[in-house]
């Protein structure tokens, strides 16, 4: 029952990244192009879906956290960090670098593979491999300086 | 570059699709919708149960370009015009950079920014200002 609850919360998403037009990474591209803004090339689409977005889960997420748990899980798994240490600087100044080259991020990266790209296959490779590299490395750390608590 | 229009009202309706998503992921599995922590357990190491699921989801998100095919008749347009090895390197970027920070446009953008989170407006704004510099120095620099 979990397996097929996820499956078309994965599919939700997809549909909504469509919907929206983010799974063309042309419109991301055309939101990222702040210089366009006097040529009226501009496109700010990508700021409405996000406005949408962090509306409803802002409202969603208070209402959902007030009931004891989650249906399938015996808690919630809300990440516990807060201080703001180098990492959360250092990747999303490269993930932003290889978003605005291409104009796919993760999300999309998934629905354009399965528009059948080879494109896409070659890119959601790529990052896989990125996305290991950076996990393998960070638990490296992790096991190497034992964090406290 | 190939121009968009504005798209307005679908642009709200598909970011609230996207919300939908993330709040239902909260409250049946209680975690994050995190496209990128989602993404890179899908591999190994294997350290909680919950991989089917993430499997799952992903395929979802797979589905979602053929849903919508079969739906309306129409395939999701998607623009790619980078070479090659121009999309070998930003995928690794992209994947690095997303898991080295601990989260992507969903998972310190949709849902960072609506738990209120220090570390991902940090993140986003990061990312942004980054992606925006390389759209400029790639469109009217190089």
């Amino acid at each position: 029952m979990s397996i097929h609850v996820q499956f078309f919360l994965g599919l939700l998403f997809g549909l909504g990244l469509v919907v929206a037009g983010m799974s063309d990474p042309a419109k991301v591209l055309n939101f990222l192009d702040l210089a366009a803004i006097p040529s009226g090339t501009w496109d700010p689409s990508l700021a409405f879906v996000l406005l949408a977005a962090t509306a409803v889960t802002f409202v969603g997420y208070r209402l959902v956290l007030r009931r004891p748990k989650p249906v399938f899980d015996t808690q919630f798994h809300l990440p516990h960090k807060t201080r703001i240490e180098a990492p959360v600087i250092v990747g999303p100044a490269i993930f932003g670098i290889g978003w605005g080259l291409v104009g796919l991020c993760p999300g999309p990266a998934f629905t354009a593979l399965g528009t059948g790209r080879p494109e896409a296959l070659l890119f959601v490779t790529a990052m896989l491999l990125g996305m290991v590299a950076a996990r393998l490395l960070a638990l490296r750390q992790i096991n190497a300086f034992p964090v406290r608590a | 570059m190939t121009p968009t229009d504005v798209t307005l009202f679908a642009s709200l309706v598909g970011g609230t699709l996207i919300g939908l998503s993330a709040v239902l992921l909260m409250a049946f599995l209680g975690r994050i919708a995190g496209i990128s922590g989602i993404g890179v357990r899908l591999l190994p190491p294997y350290l909680d149960s919950n991989t089917r699921g993430r499997v799952a989801f992903i395929l979802g998100l797979i589905a979602a370009p053929s849903a919508w095919l079969l739906a309306t008749g129409v395939q999701p347009q998607v623009t790619l015009e980078s070479s090659a090895p121009l999309l070998l390197f930003a995928g690794l970027l992209v994947g690095f950079g997303s898991v080295w920070g601990a989260g992507c446009t969903s998972g310190h953008g949709v849902c960072g920014l609506s738990r209120l989170s220090a570390r991902s407006f940090v993140a986003v704004g990061t990312f942004m200002t980054t992606a925006i510099v390389t759209v400029f120095f790639a469109r009217h620099v190089f």
